[in-house]
């Protein structure tokens, strides 16, 4: 790779680049799917750090708790607030706990829960798996007979594939408590009330499809974070792009990933 | 050098390198090194920056592949090990890396218990904080045991990567630059340190410098990796009693400087 790197500068030649970022990508491409290839294989294979997966689950969890009530309140409120003009030119504010549930349920709360996760604990993952993997602490496990890759990336991913729809959960319901502050403010609907019509309005493939669209993400943002921190570069800027580009990636396979759910998920609701 | 060190036996090698080459994409660094380190000894490496040392000694703990050669580790063909046998023959090594490479979100305690608990299951709770104080005691840093790696000087870190890699009794000891980064006084405790573990363990030690005090006061052979091959071999009076420019540069500016 840094070979192609000097071949294309110093040819300096359009094509030369762009046939050098063509490489580059190849290259990059078949590193993750080997990594991809490796986290399934190893997570098959004991030892299973079943003490190490508790911990991280912990840490991701309680990390990312503060923020997401806090977000997840505001948003309810906010959007409640946002929502009801429009409703009200109709004349169905009535639908206001209706519209808010599904709304919350079906997209906010998957995607908020995922993107505040993504900052908040894919870039801890990329900064902290690359400032080990900088300052040979990677090696060190390896050299004391310890398999770094299961100790340290199959735990992280394994916890952010199940704590990101446990979050999501939680950002749904502090979400909705949200809405219903605002709404009892407002329209002087009571707690049962509202939540009765909450229940009402949402299915079972609504809440099916957040749990499994937020098991992706969460396994998205864990391994992202795990490959660019593990193949993070030498040198301390290394992990800073570390840290950075896996908040950027993660972002942006996130959206994609939402896309692709939404064409499915349509799809099932018109069988 | 001329120390009597009844517990080296010449004999026996517990290392053995033949023909080991290794490229980084069509960079040769090594270039057919052959190696024998014989039991109970220290022998020193010596070379410049980037010539290979720290590859050289990561393909001996298995890190890194060579393309050719075999590494013979005691007694075990490294390259036609499974990982499960590598990792049994890298219960025996010791490596003490060029930064420490401490694991930063433990206290020292736990950095020094962590090979141990993890591999020894037997051990009760007392046993471990029995080995855990007596490495710390070997290292001469008994007081450090409830701090944080990121509170410790360079010398500091630098005994707890030794200490951390005593704990589970290696029989081979490989040093990355022991000394790199640290002041003559301390460089010359960590020297009496790496003896010292030599004369208690009875290990028999790979040291990668470029400090030649380090090599002079640890050494009982030295090698000097030189284009990616062991130009020249012996005490370190015998390498250095040279016309050879590369060599004599080298001793030059480490004692005129
Ligand atoms: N993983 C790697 N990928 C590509 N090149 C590497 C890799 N590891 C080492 N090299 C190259 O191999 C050469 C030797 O590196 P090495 O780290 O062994 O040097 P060294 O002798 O230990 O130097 P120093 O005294 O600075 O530690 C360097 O030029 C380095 O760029
Ligand atoms: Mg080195």
């Amino acid at each position: 790779m840094i070979l192609n790197d000097k071949n294309a500068g110093r040819a300096g030649s359009r094509k030369h680049v762009i046939s050098g970022r063509l490489d580059r990508m190849f290259i990059e491409l078949s590193r993750v799917f080997h990594f991809l290839v490796r986290f399934f294989r190893e997570l098959f294979m004991p030892p299973y750090e079943f003490k190490e997966i508790l911990n991280q689950c912990f840490e991701i969890g309680v990390r990312s708790l503060p923020l997401i009530s806090l977000t997840g309140f505001i948003m309810g409120i906010v959007f409640t607030n946002q929502s009801r003009p429009s409703l009200a030119e109709l004349g169905a504010t009535a639908l206001l706990p209706a519209l808010i549930a599904v709304a919350i349920v079906r997209a906010l709360a998957p995607l908020v829960t995922a993107l505040i996760a993504t900052g908040r604990v894919g870039s801890n993952i990329g900064a902290e798996l690359g400032s080990m993997k900088v300052t040979e602490q990677i090696d060190a496990l390896e050299v004391s007979a310890i398999n770094p890759f299961k100790y340290l990336v199959v735990t992280r991913v394994l916890a952010t594939t199940f704590m990101i729809p446990a979050l999501t959960m939680y950002t749904a319901f502090v979400a909705l408590l949200g809405g219903y502050v605002n709404i009892n403010q407002n329209e002087q609907t009571s707690f049962v009330n509202y939540f009765q019509q909450v229940f009402e309005a949402i299915t079972f493939l609504d809440i099916f499809s957040s749990v499994t669209k937020s098991f992706i993400f969460g396994f998205t943002i864990g391994i992202v974070g795990c490959y660019k921190g593990y193949n993070s570069s030498k040198g301390t800027e290394g992990v800073g792009r570390a840290a950075n580009t896996s908040v950027v990636t993660s972002m942006f396979l996130i959206f994609i990933e939402e896309l692709l759910a939404l064409q499915v998920i349509n799809a099932l609701r018109s069988l | 050098m001329n120390k009597a060190k009844s517990f080296i036996d010449y004999s026996k090698t517990v290392l053995s390198i033949r023909g080991l080459r290794k490229s980084f994409d069509d960079f040769h660094v090594l270039r057919g090194v052959d190696l024998d380190l014989f039991q109970g000894e220290n022998l020193v490496v010596l070379g410049r920056s980037g010539t290979g040392k720290s590859v050289l000694i990561k393909i001996i703990a298995g890190l890194l592949k060579a393309d050719e050669g075999t590494i013979n580790v005691l007694s075990r063909e490294v390259s036609r090990l499974t990982p499960r046998e590598l990792d049994e023959l890298r219960l025996k090594i010791g490596f003490s890396f060029q930064n420490s490479a401490l694991y930063d979100s433990m206290t020292v305690r736990e950095n020094l218990e962590f090979p141990l608990t993890r591999h020894i299951k037997s051990l009760s709770r007392a046993q471990v904080n029995q080995e855990v104080d007596s490495v710390l005691e070997a290292v001469g840093l008994a007081q450090t045991a409830s701090q944080m790696p990121s509170q410790l000087s360079g010398g500091q870190r630098k005994r707890i990567g030794i200490a951390r890699t005593l704990i589970l009794k290696p029989k081979i000891m490989l040093y990355d630059e022991p000394t790199a980064g640290l002041d003559p006084i301390t460089c010359i405790g960590i020297n009496n340190l790496i003896n010292e573990v030599q004369e208690k363990y009875h290990t028999s030690s790979i040291i990668i410098t470029h400090d030649l005090t380090c090599a002079k006061m640890t050494g009982d052979r030295v090698v000097m990796l030189l284009e990616g091959q062991f130009g020249r071999q012996g005490t370190f009076e015998e390498v250095f009693d040279t016309q050879d420019e590369r060599v004599k540069s080298f001793y030059d500016y480490n004692f005129t400087n």
